[in-house]
């Protein structure tokens, strides 16, 4: 009992390891795989670009619901002017981060392990290494880096359209005042409120970009392995993203 | 050739949405602004006891009207007063010399705003003048403190009419006597 504890301690931990020496390898390759950028600007599209509709839709019906919620509870104090700022606060420093990134390790995330477990199993990877051309630095640096860089982008874009959505229920259908809806707004968002924000998206794309390229690379070359490394990413990816945010929430206080 | 011109322009639109996403954030709902296209303004400073929880960014509102913010708030250890400098809008130039300014809530348990009072001086406060006549923010808590402490004092003063007077603060006994000898009836 306490000998299997032990272990998957240890598993854990050389898991961990393993996943810190991929990322150090990542960053050792980035200057050089920066010259390809087309490359770079491929997966942005794939990652960002094609994540846009399900970022947008979600982040409009979340601010929607932030709407209604607020409304109901803030009404009973006689201060629905606050909702704003509930909203925009809500929205820039935790919902926005927080449920794109989990919308992204769903949406793009799998695609990355797949699209990598699937190279591994009909061993195009080997293959590149046989022609000598680093996979890591041609294939998984550019799908970690455009996943980097798009996260915060789609986090900006999410915590937008989920204030608009809650304006759009808040002023267009319970009547709130539009004037003190947005000056209430911007009396109490910081700027630290939204640095924080992009902190967060920054730190939680690098997290999921890595446990995709990850897993995907190192999943087991079979049917079921790729299925796997696809399930492993979405889940490890969750878990480490509720973590994170937990973890930065406590620093930035 | 053209598939990849398609993509490019695909990222280049995304890339360009999440900065636009970033730019709207950090300036519309900030009170932050931009440098550029924040309207020509004037500053004026108002010195007071306390300023309970005013923000940098809250409101400065004269009849109601937001004529402009806080825009610093700093601690004068000299005389042990709040300097507050309020950034007024260009557009209203025309505030009495006298003027008063004071503190006050929006709301029930909203943020403090100042609102501004004019008076009947025939000269305008410019850029750096300072209003003298100000009035500090109504704080919850002492009038909170206020009231347990006459509520304490008209309960013990009930069975021995002026025994223990000692159980209020010396200021607010002024105040408390009347309501105090009300309750005692």
């Amino acid at each position: 009992m306490l000998r299997e504890l032990w272990d998957s301690l240890n598993d854990a931990l050389e898991a961990l390891g393993a996943v810190i020496q991929f990322l150090l390898r990542l960053i050792v390759n980035t200057p050089r795989a920066l010259m390809r950028f087309d490359l770079i600007s491929q997966q942005i599209f794939n990652s960002g670009a094609l994540s846009l509709v399900i970022i947008m839709l979600s982040g409009l019906f979340v601010g929607m619901v932030l709407g209604v919620q607020g409304y109901e509870l803030l009404q009973r104090f006689g201060s629905e002017e606050a909702l704003g700022e509930a909203a925009a606060i809500g929205l820039v420093k935790e919902l926005g981060p927080v449920v794109t990134a989990l919308l992204f390790a769903g949406r793009a995330g799998t695609a990355l392990a797949s699209e990598l477990g699937l190279m591994r199993a009909t061993d195009q990877i080997s293959a590149m290494e046989m022609m000598a051309v680093d996979p890591i630095q041609r294939v998984v640096v550019p799908r970690f880096l455009g996943g980097v860089i798009a996260m915060p982008l789609l986090a900006a874009i999410f915590s937008v359209i989920g204030i608009y959505g809650a304006q759009l229920v808040g002023v267009q259908f319970m009547g709130v005042d539009a004037g003190s809806f947005w000056s209430q707004m911007r009396a109490s968002v910081a700027l630290s409120d939204i640095n924080e924000g992009i902190v967060k998206s920054l730190i939680f794309g690098v997290a999921c970009s890595l446990i995709a390229v990850y897993q995907g690379y190192y999943a087991t070359p079979t049917a079921e392995g790729v299925g796997r490394a696809t399930t492993y990413t979405v889940v490890t990816s969750a878990v480490v993203i509720l973590f994170l945010d937990y973890l930065i929430t406590a620093a930035f206080l | 050739m053209g598939k990849s011109r398609t993509l490019n322009l695909g990222t280049g639109a995304f890339v360009l949405l999440g900065f636009a996403a970033l730019f709207f954030l950090t300036t519309q709902t900030t009170s932050r602004g931009l440098p550029f296209m924040s309207p020509p303004h004037y500053d004026l400073t108002a010195k007071f006891d306390n300023i309970g929880d005013l923000k940098v960014g809250s409101p400065v509102s004269m009849s109601g009207v937001e004529i402009g913010r806080v825009s610093k708030i700093d601690f004068d250890e000299a005389d042990f007063k709040a300097v507050v400098v309020l950034r007024i809008n260009a557009r209203y130039s025309q505030i009495p010399t006298d003027s008063d300014a004071s503190i006050y809530t929006q709301g029930l348990l909203g943020g403090k705003f100042i609102g501004l009072t004019a008076g009947g001086a025939d000269t305008y406060l410019k850029d750096k003048d300072q209003i003298d006549f100000t009035q500090s923010a109504f704080v919850l808590e002492s009038l909170i403190g206020q009231v347990l402490a006459n509520f304490t004092k008209s309960k013990a003063e009930a069975p021995a009419a002026e025994a223990a007077p000692a159980a209020a603060p010396a200021d607010s006994k002024a105040a408390a006597k009347p309501k105090a000898a009300e309750k005692a009836k």
